[in-house]
């Protein structure tokens, strides 16, 4: 542990908590820190309780984060343009955003090509989302999160569907563009290349939490299966 | 701005239907009446509205008789249209039988009963039949898509030494489709209530002939009676008609109200053999040029003065009815879904306020809207509107209740917009398309109120004693509402909407 005493208020705080997923205590005990400009990769087997840890982050902040959840969630008969710009829907007025519904505005238009660009959906940019393949879904679901602009990125295992050299670029893109970055992820060499953190879940309890740089993929591969 | 034309989207066939159903009815909306023909609207509302707060019941057993006649009619209606469905349905894969189906289902019950008047009279038969023979055309149908439905394996996986088509059916088919036959016809029961009330505005003695006496004298207390006990009837059939009661009531409305006619066979005869046949080719023995010429001329003048108008509106209205029927199923939906109405209660009374103005039959709407508003289309719009777009409304919020929203999804107004509409979009346009031969049906027989449909004509005929004119508007009747069922069926497979329905 680090002096205590120099260290601003963390952003994320968890002490002694249980968090629950449709009734069931899926973390127990919970006590955890993060602060503001971390980047934290959460591993495990599924079922050990990230997605339900990062609902529980989403909570405390609603309004700083920006959310990628595994089910991207998309609306199937509207366009890429749209599923995007969702995100933004709280930064307009609903007569600019039904209007936007009809017709896409230019300032709409301006603020999405860049991110659609960026996400190499640029031909895909008014196509209905349930056209696209699963990875460039998820890449549609990272757009929607890369929009609101928000200081907190968080996302479960949103580039699983695209492939390795993808992936690097998107965990890159969404890396640059907020400030505190908490991922879900099941590639460990992923999160020990993006992450500075990781924390590692296991049957609802944290059995890891150390600077990445202090860790190896083999530390890490007792995550999974037998140990 | 433009968009290129590589872009793939699923949208957009469903943006250019609605966009051409709504260009036609606003064209339509030009060219039908929908003045306010009477005076003061305002004060007969008010009128009915003081009625409404108070009730007073003239006659209990004129009440209690007509509800009893009520339920009797519908009771054995649906029974016998159930038995005869279900065995349309085992063959209902032959074209012959399906057309057979769509043929008896596409004449509304107030025709079936105008037609059977003529023979066995205002008689518990008449009542009977004129619900049983359109049900079995609708029952037959949907068992008929259940058994399509239903999963082959247990069918399949049969032995196959010796045929027993029949006990294979009842083993594997039937069993898996049980459950929703029987949802399925405990709807069709409700909807056979509200027929058979409104079979009493032709002179059958059930709640319809009180309602619409008693409103045509403006006796809106009377009348508000006998609309309370209709709703009543409709609202509590959950709580006393149950599975295991069913043999009992049954037996009781057998009992209380056997179906008998004293037919005249001499009757019966000149009805068939004389009165029904076009008038020129009576007492023709054989036909030669000049009968041909007779008939061509009194086809081209029943063309000219009643086909065609009864037509041209029947297709009017039914169009403007069914774009507002879908403006009013999207705008009321939100009353039934919890992603709008987040407390219990709130959606209870939502829900109960469709249910409310679902059990309203459209037909006694319309009279009660061309009281307030005077004769024009306009009552009729708002009354096939009201009924139809409650019951889409319902079961689209219902519908919501499946889906599956992100945590970060937004409320109000623009999760309806962006997230809700485009998920349900699909399905709404199913059900609306499904609902479309109903609101046609609908509309010609709105005719009888006075309205120019079809309905309008075929009253007219009934009334001069003219049958062969009358059978030859309901069968064009029939035929118009055959082609839209089709073209309907034919717009869901092209949209690849589902084809299954609910409770329509």
């Amino acid at each position: 542990m680090k002096d205590v005493l120099n260290q601003p208020a963390p952003l994320f705080q968890f002490s002694d908590q249980r968090l629950q997923y449709q009734g069931r205590t899926v973390l127990d005990k919970l006590s955890l820190s993060i602060a503001s400009g971390e980047r934290v990769a959460l591993i495990g087997e599924s079922g050990a309780g990230k997605s339900t840890l990062l609902k529980a982050l989403r909570e405390q902040h609603p309004d700083q984060v920006a959310w990628c959840p595994q089910q991207p969630g998309l609306v199937p008969i509207l366009s890429t343009f749209h599923n995007i710009y969702m995100g933004a829907l709280d930064s307009h007025s609903l007569a600019y955003n039904l209007l936007n519904l009809i017709k896409p505005l230019p300032g709409a238009r301006t603020a999405v090509e860049p991110i659609a660009k960026q996400l190499g959906l640029e031909q895909q940019l008014f196509s209905s989302v349930d056209t696209l393949s699963g990875g460039q879904q998820q890449r549609a679901s990272i757009g929607r999160a890369l929009i609101q602009q928000r200081p907190i990125f968080l996302g479960d295992e949103p580039v699983a569907n695209v492939d390795e050299y993808q992936a690097d670029a998107l965990l890159q893109l969404i890396c640059q563009q907020h400030q505190t970055v908490i991922l879900a992820l099941h590639d460990i060499d992923q999160a020990l290349s993006i992450c500075t953190r990781i924390i590692g879940l296991r049957d609802g309890t944290i059995v890891l939490d150390a600077p990445s740089d202090q860790l190896q993929a083999i530390d890490l591969a007792g995550l999974y299966g037998a140990s | 701005m433009s968009v290129p034309n590589s872009n793939k989207t699923s949208a957009s066939a469903l943006r250019n239907i609605s966009f051409w159903f709504a260009v036609s009815a606003l064209l339509c909306l030009l060219l039908v009446d929908l003045d306010i023909s009477t005076a003061d609207p305002w004060a007969e509302l008010s009128l009915m509205a003081a009625g409404a707060l108070s009730p007073s019941v003239w006659s209990w057993p004129t009440l209690l008789s007509s509800l009893a006649n009520t339920f009797a009619f519908a009771l054995q209606g649906v029974t016998l249209a159930a038995i005869a469905g279900f065995a349309l349905a085992l063959s209902y894969r032959f074209t012959l039988v399906r057309a057979f189906c769509a043929f008896i289902r596409s004449i509304h019950e107030l025709f079936w009963a105008l037609l059977f008047m003529q023979i066995a009279g205002l008689s518990s038969l008449t009542g009977l039949l004129a619900i049983a023979i359109p049900y079995a055309g609708t029952l037959a149908k949907i068992y008929g898509e259940l058994f399509e439905e239903v999963d082959p394996a247990p069918a399949n996986n049969l032995p196959v030494n010796k045929r027993r088509p029949l006990s294979e059916f009842f083993y594997s088919t039937m069993p898996l489709a049980w459950r929703s036959m029987a949802t399925y016809t405990s709807y069709r029961f409700e909807c056979a209530i509200r027929s058979s009330a409104i079979l009493g505005f032709v002179g059958l003695p059930t709640l319809g002939f009180h309602l619409e006496t008693a409103l045509s004298d403006g006796q809106y207390s009377e009348a508000a009676a006998f609309f309370y006990a209709l709703l009543l009837l409709i609202g509590t059939l959950r709580l006393w008609l149950h599975k295991r009661l069913l043999p009992v009531y049954l037996v009781a409305v057998f009992y209380y109200l056997p179906p008998q006619a004293t037919i005249s066979w001499q009757l019966l005869v000149r009805f068939v053999s004389e009165d029904i046949v076009p008038a020129p080719l009576r007492g023709q023995a054989l036909v030669n040029a000049e009968t041909v010429n007779n008939l061509n001329q009194w086809f081209y003048a029943l063309w000219q003065q009643q086909i065609w108008p009864g037509l041209v509106n029947t297709v009017l209205l039914g169009q403007i009815s069914l774009v507002f029927t879908g403006l009013l199923a999207l705008a009321l939906l939100p009353l039934n879904s919890s992603l709008f109405l987040h407390r219990r209660w709130k959606r209870g009374i939502g829900d109960s306020l469709l249910i409310l103005l679902r059990t309203l039959p459209e037909y006694l709407l319309a009279f009660i809207g061309l009281l307030i508003l005077g004769p024009s289309m306009l009552p009729a719009i708002l009354a096939l509107g009201i009924h139809n777009g409650a019951i889409i409304g319902h079961l689209l919020g219902r519908y919501t209740e499946e889906l599956s929203l992100r945590a970060d999804a937004n409320r109000g107004i623009t999760l309806y917009f962006y997230e809700v509409l485009p998920r349900i979009y699909r399905q709404f346009l199913a059900f609306l398309f499904y609902r479309w031969e109903v609101i046609l049906r609908e509309t010609a027989i709105l005719g009888i109120l006075g309205i120019a449909t079809l309905g309008f004509y075929i009253d007219s005929a009934f009334e001069t004693f003219r049958f062969d004119v009358a059978l030859l508007l309901i069968l064009v009747s029939a035929a118009l509402n055959i082609s839209v069922d089709q073209f309907a069926r034919y717009l869901r497979q092209r949209l690849q909407l589902k084809t299954v329905p609910e409770s329509l």
